[in-house]
């Protein structure tokens, strides 16, 4: 097998019966050539990764937890506004929901982290 | 382009114009629904010019779609699992809209149609429509208990339950917010830098030398930013599937 790897990846859809067995050999003889050049990734959840499948950059993670606790707030305080110009309350259900954003902020940077699935399972 | 009056003006480049003169004012077709419209279009060639041949060994063309479409697939299946599968056309979608909208905006007198959070929270409250859609559908009454976790205490549940409906509706904006601010962000930089190219040149004799400075951030800084616009159009579909997941499965 000189070829580049590149140039023979069609996987997907069905041929005729006799070369479907050949390719899975194929692929079987490519796959286990590819992970001792260390080129197959795990399908999903290699240990740096998060449920999302998004690599453990810290720079990245601390930026998505800042959008997650940003827009936490902004859909909290959206709420308590318009809840309020609903029934003419101004101040005091915008503030409530204020602070309920932040808490659903805090806990969307927890599931971050914690995943849902893995905890109540 | 980048410019005049010796000033730093990064925010121009977000601003919608006409596109096709006076009919286009007429209806007030926007720059960005035509290049919206060329990526569609774009989209739709590739995936049926280049799967035309059907061929086993596949041409230039037909890897690429193939490469797309096995790409998206296994992030569905691998994040929603087999019944995901008939989300699949959605999330490529999608994944193919932004992705072609974030790389077409990198070409020079390009206009990044995902740099606008009118779009973007667009595409994202359309998923957030869906997903609660699915998940009404699929699971009736019981996708309100969602909102509460079984086996919490029920005295919990006036703060419980508020918390959880907020934390369910920040995901359409935090979904949209970093598509759109990553645009934005990456978009300004690549101005801003191409901006001191300009004004450093002019500084006599020196300048040009000092311009290579700014040139050389500015080259990394498109490579940065490809990587962005795969990165964000990626993010966009595995989170897609990630709230698909839990409209599927419901927990």
């Amino acid at each position: 097998m000189n070829s580049p790897l590149r140039a023979v990846q069609p996987t997907g859809g069905a041929t005729a019966g006799a070369k479907v067995n050949e390719r899975d050999d194929f692929n079987e003889r490519l796959r286990k050539a590819r992970q001792r050049q260390g080129l197959e990734r795990t399908a999903r959840g290699a240990e740096g990764e998060g449920r999302d499948g998004l690599p453990a950059s810290a720079l990245r993670i601390g930026l998505r937890a800042g959008v997650e606790v940003v827009s936490a707030l902004i859909a909290g305080a959206g709420i308590g506004w318009l809840i309020d110009r609903w029934l003419g309350t101004f101040p005091w259900l915008f503030m409530l929901f204020f602070a309920i954003g932040g808490v659903a902020g805090v806990l969307n940077v927890y599931r971050l982290f914690n995943p849902r699935n893995g905890a109540r399972k | 382009m980048a410019a005049e009056g010796k000033t730093i003006d990064a925010l121009s480049q977000f601003e919608l114009t006409h596109a096709f003169g006076p009919v286009g004012a007429a209806v007030n077709f926007t720059q960005s629904n035509a290049y919206m419209l060329a990526m569609a279009v774009l989209i739709v060639l590739l995936v049926t010019v280049g799967m035309a041949p059907r061929a086993i060994v596949p041409g230039r063309l037909q890897a690429a779609a193939e490469t797309f479409y096995e790409f998206v697939e296994n992030l569905v299946i691998g994040q929603v699992g087999h019944e995901g599968k008939r989300y699949f056309p959605f999330v490529f979608t999608l994944f193919m809209f932004i992705l072609f909208g974030n790389v077409a905006g990198l070409f020079p007198y390009a206009f990044t149609y995902t740099s606008h959070i009118a779009v973007t929270f667009g595409l994202a409250a359309v998923v957030f429509i869906l997903t609660t859609l699915i998940a009404l559908a699929l699971h009736g009454k019981k996708f309100f208990g969602y909102f509460f976790p079984e086996g919490a205490p029920v005295w919990l549940a006036p703060i419980i339950v508020p918390v959880e409906v907020v934390s369910y509706l920040s995901r359409p904006i935090s979904l949209s917010i970093r598509l759109f601010a990553n645009m934005v962000a990456g978009h300004v930089l690549l101005k801003v830098f191409a901006t001191f190219v300009v004004l450093l040149g002019g500084l006599g004799i020196v300048g040009p030398f000092l311009a290579v400075l700014p040139l050389t951030v500015n080259v990394l800084l498109i490579g940065f930013e490809l990587l962005v616009a795969f990165l964000q159009a990626y993010v966009f579909a595995i989170l897609t599937s990630v709230y698909l997941h839990d409209a599927v499965h419901l927990h």
